[in-house]
């Protein structure tokens, strides 16, 4: 598997991402500077996490609009598959390549913790190998992960199945209980319309061997390995 | 040509900033202040000399940069 990442000023899940494509896809991604115009012809690109332009004006609002970016909306068009991870998400949505919003965490507190999301599909290039229904844990490190959308947008999305994951509790149950950040119906993680682009604001990357703390997150580079095999 | 934006979270959506400068007001004893909305305030210059040309390309910097439409609103205010 061939990919991308966009390192941005103030990414700093750059080499974490790398690490684990790296590790889990067996070849070095290419990191492509924000600077660049056009991202070298991938299998996947992701947009990683960190505080792109340390978070100015809106989290992901500077980083949507730096040179790269163009050429990442025109290929995630074209179909090539593109993951965001928490400032990566938040990029996606200011970019217009995934609905809706992220606001400041309903309690205004940065959170840092391991949370419970429910795997919503496993049909899709970036959960296949996950089990129908599964719950996994991921790590949050996010300030602005509070997911909105419009009353009639929050609809279409979960009509079209384009929900990724919920926060749940540690047996799958979905409440206000679990849900870190205020999020609209638990919503940790969505798809575009053509599931090629997933965005979500727990970080995968962080849990891919039993030293970090686990490895819920190996399965979701292994699916796209298996995908682009 | 001056023009102040102001952008602030949309009706309906909640602001957590604001319900927090809500509860500090109060627990300072400003009593009877509901609906505390926080926002931000962007002045810019323009080269530009026609006023309405100038109001249309603010009113674009909004829609492109300024404010996410999905959450805020934003008023434009030409300041001569």
């Amino acid at each position: 598997m061939r990919s991308s990442v966009i390192v941005f000023p103030a990414s700093n899940c750059d080499r974490d991402i790398a690490v684990a494509l790296e590790q889990i896809s067996g070849s070095k991604p290419d990191m492509v500077w924000h600077g660049e115009t056009s991202v070298p012809s991938s299998d996947l690109i992701v947009i990683p996490g960190g505080f792109s332009f340390g978070d100015y004006l809106r989290s992901g609002a500077m980083a949507a609009q730096s040179p790269i970016m163009k050429d990442v909306i025109s290929k995630a068009k074209a179909g090539t598959p593109v993951l965001g991870i928490c400032n990566g998400f938040q990029v996606l949505v200011e970019s217009g390549l995934l609905p809706g919003a992220l606001m400041r965490n309903r309690d205004i507190k940065f959170i840092c913790k391991d949370v419970f999301l429910n795997v919503e599909r496993n049909d899709t290039i970036f959960t296949r190998k996950y089990a129908a229904g599964e719950t996994v844990k991921y790590p949050v490190a996010h300030h602005d992960g509070n997911y909105f959308a419009s009353p009639d947008v929050l609809a279409e999305i979960e009509d079209n199945g384009q929900v990724a994951f919920r926060y749940a509790s540690e047996d799958g149950e979905v409440s206000e209980a679990d849900n870190p950040n205020g999020s609209l119906n638990n919503i940790a993680g969505i798809y575009n319309k053509e599931l090629s682009v997933l965005g979500l604001m727990p970080h995968p990357e962080r849990l891919i061997s039993a030293e970090l703390g686990g490895s819920d997150g190996v399965l979701m580079f292994e699916s796209l390995v298996e995908a682009f095999a | 040509m001056k023009a102040r934006i102001t952008v602030t979270l949309k009706n309906g959506v909640l602001d957590p900033q604001g319900k927090a400068i809500e509860h500090a007001l109060s627990g300072l004893g400003f009593e009877g202040v509901d609906e505390v909305r926080q926002g931000k305030m962007i002045e810019l210059s323009l080269a530009d000399t026609d006023k309405t040309v100038a109001e249309a390309r603010v009113k674009e910097m909004c829609e492109k940069l300024l404010a996410n439409t999905v959450i805020e609103n934003y008023a434009i205010e030409m300041v001569e």
